[in-house]
């Protein structure tokens, strides 16, 4: 029983950290039809974003707060940087924009090489993310797992609401459903597209921080990440954010359960054949956005 | 733009990472007629040595280390007047941690270049790659990590650690403290497969129990759930094989699971100085390695050493044990040939048997039959300074037992 929870707690963690490196993608991705090959990368910038600032911020608490918006910044920034020197000039070419982010991610890796050097680097987690909290009968949940579960829920709803209620969500939504439409009721679609892209990198640029409290601080951090994100993406359903909060609790659990009753390697196998079978019976994932475009 | 071309165009692209990446994992060999062996070129007042690492791609974190160490003993020994009065040319080639490359530039070093000796490769699969290749051409390796055992070859020399240096004293070690329990993990590929199960036979026959066994693949981030398993089958100590990235997200996940080297000690045999600064001593505080060096190991000509690769390459740099026993590597070629007054293969390898040198380790003794050398095992414990310090050794060089010949429990292994 104990251990049913752990491992239920342990699979909704993943969700979680699924999650928060899907989201961005989502956006840029799901919303916009961009494959951008170095979203990883972007998530990159944000955890070296928080071993930057720990050199200055000695507290580690606080500068793993700092981190949060300053990464957000960080990776938006290459995120918008990306959008208007190549991304834009290549909308009509989706392959074209997947070789070129690719080369971009590389150039990317080998940047963060030649700055912080080949071996992974360190951070410090505050002291109260690194113990555990214990609840009745025996069962323990780490607090940088619950950290991160609240941060990728927070992420989640200020995503959600921002797309409802701000004039810049539906502006975004407007352009998403049917571009041409939005463009002649006077949407400046190339803005709505730059903002969108900022926002979406700058998520990978949090989801960064967060992985700096889990994993390998290095400069291929970022393409072990990617898979999994658009993964989440693909079976979610292009252009819903609920079909990917869906889809990353549900692969989180199921891994942690493969990995449970079998071995890692095995759970990895079973999340793929799951995922292509779901894709074979629901080719266009999970949820679809219903469009007057003819496209 | 339509929605599904660019699904389609991102399936071919993740099925092409995919592709690569299990390209990575399988490894070509060339083909193994016996050739002639091409002799190396010592024509000159110079002599040309082989250096194969991988200087990109994801081993190049370790790998080049290990070069800059080749290349500090050349250097000393150019500086002490050469090897038989011929100064060396290090020729280097990088391996790419890609195994059909080192196969190639293994070729290439041997023929093209005509090179005396070669030092390098990390992996297993690197050397079982390039295994054939010196084989066929008659030409020298020397191999300075750590490995699985249960393999001699004529012409390879191993100056790292074999089983019965490494994982058996490591074994003795928790034995002796009393822990009756171990939880083996590690990544899923030839080394730690192999290591475990001599470990399993191992507590078969001293009373142990292995209360469980899991692999990561390689590069796996996400132990969760074998932090989990780990946790509840309430083992004495765990026995860690895991390799690269997968160290750093495994114990960040122990320690905040609450475990830490009071409650469970880990003892890790691919944690060395460098690795430690990677995961930070925050979550690697007190816990074990097996290995048989460390920058802090006491003696004249270890400190000598250390100063030196920092003197050269910076102060913030540790010097690790594959580093030691690359550097030692040099040297035993250059005593090698020394004693047999010749460049040649086969007299270098007839001269080898008995050859000692006084190493940042301690005395080493080449074993001529088996072409490993005798080591002094030594269990360490990670500091705050991200240092490791000795807390046990086994007083005297091991002798190398590659097939655990002498091990009746090791029977059936090989």
């Amino acid at each position: 029983m104990t251990v049913l929870f752990g491992q239920l707690f342990t699979g909704v963690s993943i969700g979680a950290v699924l999650l928060l490196v899907a989201l961005g993608l989502a956006l840029t991705f799901g919303q916009m039809n961009v494959i951008n090959m170095a979203h990883g990368e972007f998530i990159m910038a944000g955890a070296y974003t928080t071993y930057v600032l720990q050199q200055t911020i000695t507290s580690a608490g606080w500068s793993l707060l700092v981190a949060l918006p300053v990464a957000f910044a960080v990776a938006g920034a290459l995120g918008v940087l990306l959008e208007v020197l190549l991304i834009r000039r290549l909308y009509a070419r989706p392959l074209d924009t997947l070789l070129v982010t690719w080369g971009v991610s590389l150039m990317l890796q080998q940047a963060a090489r030649d700055v912080f050097g080949s071996p992974n680097v360190q951070t410090r987690a505050p002291a109260l993310l690194t113990g555990n909290v214990s609840l009745p009968g025996g069962i323990t949940v780490a607090n940088n797992r619950l950290f991160i579960l609240g941060l990728a829920v927070a992420a989640v709803v200020a995503l959600t609401l921002a797309l409802r209620l701000t004039p810049l969500g539906r502006r975004i939504r407007a352009v998403v459903q049917n571009r041409d439409l939005a463009a002649v009721s006077g949407i400046a679609t190339a803005r709505v597209d730059r903002t969108t892209f900022f926002v979406g990198s700058g998520l990978a640029g949090v989801a960064g921080v967060a992985l700096t409290l889990l994993g390998p601080i290095g400069p291929t951090m970022g393409t072990n990440l990617i898979i999994d994100a658009f993964l989440v993406v693909v079976v979610g359903g292009i252009g819903q954010l609920k079909g990917s909060v869906i889809v990353a609790f549900a692969l989180g659990v199921l891994q942690a359960t493969g990995e449970y009753l079998t071995t890692l390697s095995v759970a990895k196998v079973i999340v793929f054949v799951a995922i292509v079978a779901f894709l074979q019976w629901r080719p266009q994932g999970l949820f679809t956005l219903r469009t007057r475009s003819l496209a | 733009m339509s929605l599904f071309r660019g699904r389609r165009i991102l399936a071919g692209a993740m099925a092409l990472i995919a592709a690569s990446a299990l390209a990575a994992c399988g490894s070509k060999t060339s083909d193994n007629t016996s050739g002639t062996g091409v002799s190396a070129d010592v024509s000159g007042d110079t002599v040309k040595v082989g250096l194969l690492n991988s200087l990109s791609g994801t081993m190049a974190i370790s790998e080049v280390t290990v070069r800059d160490s080749i290349m500090l003993a050349v250097e000393e020994i150019n500086a002490a007047g050469g090897v038989l009065g011929k100064k060396i040319v290090p020729v280097g080639e990088d391996g790419a941690s890609d195994w059909p490359t080192f196969a190639e530039k293994a070729e290439k070093l041997i023929s093209e270049d005509r090179v005396a000796a070669v030092f390098g490769c990390w992996t297993s699969a690197s050397r079982k790659a390039v295994k054939p290749v010196f084989e066929k051409n008659k030409a020298l390796l020397f191999y300075p990590v750590q490995y699985e055992g249960l393999e001699q070859s004529p012409y390879i020399f191993y100056t790292g650690a074999t089983t019965n240096q490494q994982i058996v004293p490591g074994l003795d070690y928790l034995k002796a403290q009393g822990k009756k329990s171990v939880y083996l993990v590690g990544s899923d590929y030839v080394f730690p497969r192999t290591a475990n199960k001599i470990i399993k036979a191992y507590a078969k026959a001293n009373g142990m129990t292995v209360l469980g066994e899991d692999y990561a693949p390689l590069g796996s981030t996400e132990f969760g759930t074998i932090v989990n398993k780990v946790k509840s089958a309430k083992a004495d100590a765990v026995f860690n094989t895991l390799n690269g990235d997968s160290n750093v997200a495994f114990f960040k996940e122990y320690t905040s699971a609450g475990l830490n080297a009071a409650s469970m000690p880990v003892v890790s045999v691919s944690i060395a100085e460098e690795e430690v600064k990677g995961i930070g001593t925050q979550y690697l505080k007190d816990q074990l390695t097996a290995w048989n060096y460390y920058q802090t190991t006491p003696g004249g000509v270890n400190a000598k050493f250390v100063a030196a690769y920092k003197a050269k390459y910076g102060a913030d740099k540790p010097t690790s044990d594959p580093m030691e026993a690359a550097y030692v590597a040099v040297y035993l070629w250059k005593a090698m040939v020394t004693k047999a007054g010749s460049f040649e293969v086969e007299k270098v390898r007839a001269a080898a048997d008995g050859i000692t040198y006084e190493a940042p380790e301690g005395l080493v003794t080449v074993d001529g039959p088996t072409q490993h050398i005798a080591k002094t095992a030594r269990i360490g414990k990670v500091g705050a300074d991200g240092l490791i310090t000795e807390v046990w050794n086994s007083g005297q060089p091991i002798k190398p037992d590659p097939y655990l010949k002498s091990y009746p429990w090791a029977t059936g292994l090989s």
